[in-house]
This record gives structure tokens, C-alpha cells and sequence, in this order.
């Protein structure tokens, strides 16, 4: 008998301590890395992406040096940049690698737009499954976008809530992560139309 | 505090604005435009569920009236999130979707199968094969042939295994858990009486055997049920029950095993009748879009 009241105790206390929340915080940060990797790898397959574009778009619309420029620097710029776990609890590269990104975004569609004056460049089969693969791409980086964002807010919303709040002060000291924000003049992330 | 207050808007804003409902789920072919001849939904059912069966690869068909002012991507990634279509792990399923009143055709790709229907060949489905027909109004043609095309670019992809199948239709009840219950049943009842012991073996080997494997004869169960008995007997002697000696015990055994055995048999019985569901299959926003 005394060997079953302390088995219970032994279980009560074991549920006591997921009761904290110090397994789920931890949990929800590798989901929350997780999901940045999702992030990280369709923003790469992006960047992979626009060189082959450059390329075929040249071919046909030598005029639009400057428009191709700036999808090329964009890209270099938003190759550059140190990418690491840590980023995602300091704002401010947060901020800069969401910057870099969206401007790599924005000078993608000023391209787009500008590929709708050359009908023989639209007809182009090369052409048009590269904008299958970047509309595809997008759509990725959308998803992930999206699937991070969510991740984030469960992580936030639980470590800020007792008495999780208390287990990482305490224990854990792990820190808010970054959400991607909207982009200014767009509720949703950028869309490239043709 | 007015930050997080404004980021939590801007978390909610997609879900606000996404109007359109996902529309149940009813088979391979979920015609609610109704722009398919019953003969087409019938011909695809069949080929469907036969490439299923051969491969474990899902592919559903769906066509919706309007979009309601949807995103046509936003719209399937949400069906592909609720639908699950495709196995749990193999990621092996695609979702044709057909937008009516938009004139917009997409392909959702399972992740599992993005490495052969890649955006690019997804994207020359639509417009090489179903494009063409939509344009001259040939629904039933152009969906079939574009369910044709996506079916023979992931074909010998996964091969299915028994597993999956029982996985698709129904969630099998696994085989050692259930003999485990058992077990524990013929004990705990054993204890009351070795007889009884040997009624629950009877009853139950017989059971978990056939909801294990379907499509056994009724010999083969009769002869497990008289194996079942001798085995339950035997359990029952084994642990020292049959009416008394450690009959203290079952307080414990009782509660606890007693609803172990009752989840475990409910869980099996309630997903008997289901018809056709998704596998658990995830989706990362691969794909492509077309109109016509």
C-alpha cells in the first residue's frame, strides 16, 4: 500500500513538472527553428532561382539593364547577409534580413512587369517554367512565412504566460522571437503577378 | 503592449480575411462546381483509388465555383492544411483544384512528391494539357487529362505497402497493443474466475484478429476462439488468478487496464466505417497556377 501512495506521488509530481512548461518552451523553440529552416531554404531556392532568370530575360529585353541591375544586387545583397538562429530574438537583423528580402521581392516584380512588354520573351517555354518555379517559390516562401509566423506567436504567447513565464526566468532564459511583419503597402507578402 | 497588440492583428489579418470555407472532403473527385459528367467522376474515382492502392500516392480533385474573392494560393494551401491528403511521412498526395467563376487551375504538390512533379512540370500540366481543353469548355477532358499527366510523373514513385492502405481507409488498430489489452483482460478478469479468463481470450483473439486482418473465414476465427480460450486459461493460471489469492490487486488492475482495454477496442470500432480520408500528408506551397 505505502508502495502505491508513493508511486503516486512519484506520477504527481512528474506531471507537476510538465505542468511548468519547461518541456513544452522547448518544444515550441525547435518548432519555431523548425520552421525558420522552412523559411531560410525557400528564400535560398529563390535566390538559386534568379540567376537562370537573369539570364533568359537578357536575351530578350537587352533594354532593361537597369531593371536587371537591380534584381542582381538585391540578390547579392540578400546573398550576403549572415543568416544564423540568434537572428530570430534580435529585431534589428531580424528587421534588416526582412528589408534585404523585400527588396529583393519588390525588384523581382518591377521585372516582371517590365517582361510584359516582350510577347516573344512570354512565349519563351524557358521563360515561362521559370516563372513557374518562381510563382512556386513565392508561394513557398508564403507558406513558410505564414507557418513561422504562427510558430512564433505559440512560442511567445507561451513563454510570457504563467507559469511558463516563471520556468523561464527561472530555468530556461529563452528569449521572444521575431515574426515576419507585413510589408509596408501589402497585407499579405508579395506577389508577383503576370 | 500596443506592439504585440498590433502584431497579433497582423497575425489574424490572413485568417480574417480568407471568406471561402474548405469544403468537405467526399472522395477522390469533390465536383462542387459541378462541371464533371457523373460518367468522368465515376471513370476517376476508379482510377484513383486504383492508383492509390498500387502506389499510395493521393491525388484529389476538387472543383469549387468561385473563389469568393479568395487567393487562389492561399485557398489551397488551406484545403491541402484541412484535407491531409497524401501518407503520413511519405508527404505523397496532390490536389487538382478548379476554380470556375475565376477561370483559375492549380496543382498543390505534397512535399514528398515535389522532387518529380516539380512546379515547373506542374506548371506545363496546366498549360499543355488542361488549359487548352477549359478553353474550349472541355472540363471532363482537360481534368482527365491532367489527372492523367500528374499520375504518370509521380507513378513508381512510392510503391504502397499494407500499411499504408489500412492507414488511408481506415486507422488500423496496431496488433501488439491490442494483444497486450488482451492479455491484461484475460488477467484481470482471470482473476475473478479462470473460466472467465478464458471466455475474454475466447472472444477477444478472435476480435483482435479480425480487426487486424480483414477478410478472415469464419473457421479460421472459430478455431481462434478455441485457441483464444486455452490461451486466456492459461494466462489466467500463469499470473496466479481464478478466484481469489491475488484478487487484492485488481483495485489497481482493474481501473487502470479496464480503460486501457475499453480505449482500445472503441478507438478500433469507430473508425470501422469510415469511407475515404486522407493519409496525414503535408504540404509546403509547391506547385503551379494557371488560367484559361
Amino acid at each position: 500500500m505505502k508502495r502505491i501512495i508513493l508511486l503516486v506521488l512519484a506520477a504527481l509530481t512528474l506531471s507537476g513538472l510538465t505542468g511548468c512548461g519547461y518541456n513544452v518552451m522547448q518544444a515550441q523553440e525547435e518548432a519555431v527553428f523548425a520552421a525558420w529552416g522552412d523559411v531560410e531554404a525557400t528564400y535560398q531556392r529563390r535566390a538559386d532561382l534568379i540567376p537562370n532568370l537573369v539570364e533568359v530575360v537578357k536575351g530578350y529585353a537587352k533594354h532593361e539593364a537597369e531593371t536587371l541591375t537591380a534584381v542582381t544586387e538585391a540578390r547579392a545583397k540578400v546573398g550576403s547577409m549572415q543568416v544564423s538562429k540568434e537572428m530570430l530574438s534580435n529585431p534589428e537583423t531580424f528587421a534588416k534580413f526582412q528589408q534585404a528580402q523585400g527588396e529583393l521581392s519588390s525588384a523581382l516584380s518591377r521585372l516582371m512587369v517590365v517582361v510584359e512588354r516582350y510577347p516573344d520573351l512570354k512565349a519563351n517555354q524557358n521563360f515561362l517554367d521559370l516563372q513557374n518555379q518562381l510563382e512556386g517559390t513565392e508561394n513557398r516562401i508564403n507558406v513558410a512565412r505564414t507557418r513561422y509566423n504562427k510558430a512564433v506567436q505559440d512560442f511567445n504567447t507561451s513563454i510570457r504566460t504563467f507559469p511558463n513565464s516563471l520556468t523561464n526566468k527561472l530555468l530556461l532564459h529563452l528569449e521572444r522571437k521575431e515574426p515576419f511583419k507585413a510589408e509596408e503597402g501589402a497585407k499579405t507578402a508579395p506577389k508577383i503577378k503576370f | 503592449m500596443k506592439r504585440l497588440l498590433l502584431a497579433i492583428v497582423i497575425l489574424l489579418l490572413p485568417a480574417l480575411a480568407s471568406a471561402l470555407d474548405v469544403p468537405q472532403l467526399r472522395g477522390y473527385v469533390n465536383d462542387y462546381a459541378g462541371i464533371l459528367s457523373a460518367g468522368t467522376v465515376q471513370q476517376l474515382e476508379e482510377t484513383l483509388s486504383g492508383f492509390e492502392r498500387s502506389d499510395s500516392t493521393q491525388i484529389v480533385v476538387l472543383t469549387v465555383p468561385s473563389l469568393e474573392g479568395d487567393d487562389l494560393e492561399t485557398f489551397a494551401i488551406r484545403v491541402a492544411e484541412a484535407w491531409l491528403i497524401g501518407q503520413k511521412g511519405k508527404d505523397n498526395g496532390a490536389i487538382l483544384l478548379v476554380a470556375k467563376a475565376e477561370r483559375k487551375v492549380r496543382i498543390e504538390v505534397g512535399r514528398g512528391l515535389e522532387g518529380t512533379l516539380t512546379d515547373l512540370v506542374s506548371g506545363r500540366i496546366i498549360r499543355g494539357e488542361i488549359s487548352p481543353r477549359f478553353k474550349q469548355g472541355d472540363f471532363d477532358g482537360g481534368v482527365m487529362a491532367g489527372v492523367a499527366a500528374i499520375m504518370a510523373t509521380v507513378k513508381g514513385e512510392y510503391t504502397a505497402t499494407p500499411r499504408d492502405l489500412q492507414q488511408g481507409k481506415r486507422s488500423a488498430p496496431p496488433l501488439v497493443g491490442l494483444l497486450f489489452f488482451l492479455g491484461v483482460a484475460c488477467i484481470v478478469l482471470g482473476a475473478l474466475s479462470r473460466v472467465l479468463g478464458g471466455l475474454a481470450g475466447a472472444a477477444g483473439l478472435p476480435l483482435v484478429a479480425a480487426l487486424t486482418f480483414s477478410g478472415l473465414g469464419v473457421v479460421a476465427l472459430a478455431g481462434l476462439a478455441v485457441a483464444g480460450f486455452f490461451l486466456g486459461m492459461f494466462l489466467t493460471f500463469l499470473f496466479g488468478g481464478g478466484g481469489g489469492g491475488r484478487g487484492g490487486g485488481s483495485p489497481w488492475g482493474g481501473t487502470t487496464y479496464g480503460g486501457g482495454l475499453g480505449g482500445g477496442f472503441g478507438g478500433g470500432w469507430s473508425s470501422g466505417g469510415g469511407g475515404f480520408s486522407g493519409g496525414g500528408g503535408g504540404f509546403g506551397g509547391g506547385g503551379a497556377s494557371g488560367d484559361w
